[in-house]
């Protein structure tokens, strides 16, 4: 890995353990601007807790972790809103950094729920929920992007406009994303970078590097490898295990 | 003007309600009501040790109470306890020890119920400069830490991953607690400062519908809630401190049918 000034974050062999357990160790990558890297594996080989270490969320980390930027947008996975705070969509916008009317009206629109603004945030649904949070992370046009499960409770036709409309601010804002997902169909298909965790890295590399991988395989069957590899008509070559780059 | 001894616990009284208000919307928002009741219980101790180092009474009861909130940060990282335990714990042994040391300064005549429960009488000029410069203070140093301390209240996870330092916020909110429970002890009591803090907090809450509505509609129950206090302690000869937050319950109770009257129309 180069370090150059596109890299926004970088984690060195990093991992966190909790309780004398390790929840993820040995992690090194790096996010750059205009890149989309996607972490993918099964429940609990360490993907939330991977992106929390690339945040700062997590303080007594294994290895390093250094963020060359401060204008970060985040969609946690899970959020617990005390609801003893009366907050509505609005105020939920500008919790982190205060925004003029229009560059809200424009984010809830990209996501579809403009028509919320002013409900209370206790009374949404959860697809809607999911939503606001992704309008909240791109409305304050950050640099670095790390989206964890974006699109969960989304009905199937939003899902596909999220995740198009993912690409697209990368593109736009020209900011990194570090992504964590379960449909692999999506990863494959916008995704420059894929690490498949288990624990620690079982292997990393472009999509197609993956897909081929045999502890890719292993891990997460035949089927998901043949995912995987229908993509491969998009690409003019192909990345071999060595490392090599062989024409289609 | 303030040569009256009603004036200036009214003016001290509607000092300390401009900044309960806010903070006590903090409380409820971060479930610190019983952090806040330990804060004040040791500020007991902090009025002994004034008393008898012939010292500030709301200066030692700043350090004593911030001293509190170091040692239980403390207790927290050295123990399994639960946090509630260890509240109750520092609480009790703190108010017990005050009262200990109360026991021994026995050349000092000391009107405990004045401490526990306010007294107006007591509220001189000189804590009236410390009341409006004391808590202009502690608003400004709210308003610094805002973003920080309210996104954190929200979410944690959020304001710690998007730069906002909720650690130090929150650092800096509990020297805040601190500060007020000194400031108001003196009006209110030590035993119903919380009750300031969280009453007119939790009416402002049952007809808010975002946050900055409840900050404001709490500020104006804690004013509302000392004048009508005030007034009826003077009409009727009671302590000042237990009329305020009667008449704060008062208000809270009111706010409760605004609340059902609403319902009813939807329904």
């Amino acid at each position: 890995m180069s370090s150059n000034n596109n890299v926004l974050v970088k984690m060195n062999n990093a991992g966190y353990r909790h309780n004398n357990k390790w929840l993820v160790q040995g992690v090194s990558l790096s996010v750059e601007r205009g890149k989309i890297v996607t972490l993918i594996g099964p429940n609990g080989s360490g993907k939330s807790t991977t992106a929390k270490i690339a945040l700062g969320i997590l303080k007594k980390i294994d290895g390093h972790v250094e963020k060359y930027t401060n204008k970060i947008g985040y969609v946690p996975q899970k959020i617990s809103v005390d609801w003893t705070l009366p907050l509505r969509v609005y105020d939920f916008m500008i919790l982190t950094e205060n925004l003029d009317e229009k560059t809200i009206d424009e984010a809830l629109s990209l996501t579809g729920v403009i028509h919320l603004k002013d409900k209370n945030l206790g009374n949404l649904s959860g697809g809607e929920f999911q939503r606001v949070l992704l309008a909240r992370a791109i409305s304050k046009k950050p640099e670095l992007l790390v989206l964890d499960e974006p699109v969960q409770g989304v009905d199937f036709t939003g899902e596909i406009a999220l995740y198009e409309l993912i690409k697209k601010i990368s593109d736009e804002l020209n900011c990194g994303i570090l992504l964590i997902s379960h449909d692999l169909h999506t990863v494959m298909s916008a995704t420059d970078h894929v690490v498949c965790l288990n624990g620690h890295v079982c292997c990393s590399g472009t999509p197609m590097d993956v897909a081929k991988n045999t502890e890719y395989k292993a891990l997460f069957g035949e089927q998901a490898s043949q995912i995987l590899t229908r993509y491969e008509h998009k690409h003019d070559h192909v990345h071999t295990i060595e490392g090599e780059i062989k024409k289609n | 003007m303030f040569d009256d001894f009603f004036i200036r616990a009214l003016v001290a009284g509607l000092g300390v309600a401009f900044v309960t208000g806010p903070l006590g919307c903090f409380v409820i928002w971060r479930r610190l009501s019983y952090f806040g009741d330990t804060l004040a219980h040791s500020a007991l101790l902090g009025v002994t040790i004034a008393y008898s180092l012939e010292f500030n009474i709301a200066l030692s009861v700043f350090i004593i109470s911030s001293l509190i909130a170091l040692i239980l940060v403390q207790l927290q990282n050295r123990t399994n306890l639960p946090g509630d335990a260890l509240l109750g714990l520092l609480a009790h042994s703190s108010l017990a020890v005050g009262l200990v040391v109360i026991g021994f300064l026995t050349f000092i005549r000391f009107d405990v119920m004045g401490l526990l429960f306010g007294d107006i009488l007591a509220v001189t000029v000189d804590d009236l400069y410390i009341i409006w410069i004391g808590g202009a203070l502690i608003l400004l140093v709210l308003r610094l830490i805002w973003k920080g301390l309210f996104a954190s209240t929200v979410n944690y996870e959020l304001a710690e991953a998007e730069g906002l330092n909720p650690d130090r916020a929150k650092a800096i909110f509990t020297i805040l607690m601190a500060a007020i429970i000194a400031i108001s002890i003196k009006m209110v009591g030590l035993l119903l400062i919380t009750g300031m803090l969280i009453i007119p907090a939790a009416m402002a809450r049952n007809i808010s519908d975002s946050p900055q509505k409840m900050i404001i509609y709490s500020i104006i129950g804690g004013l509302l809630s000392v004048i009508i206090g005030l007034f009826s302690s003077l009409e009727f000869n009671t302590p000042s401190g237990p009329s305020i937050i009667a008449a704060a319950l008062f208000l809270f109770v009111i706010s409760l049918f605004k609340i059902k009257q609403t319902i009813k129309l939807k329904n």
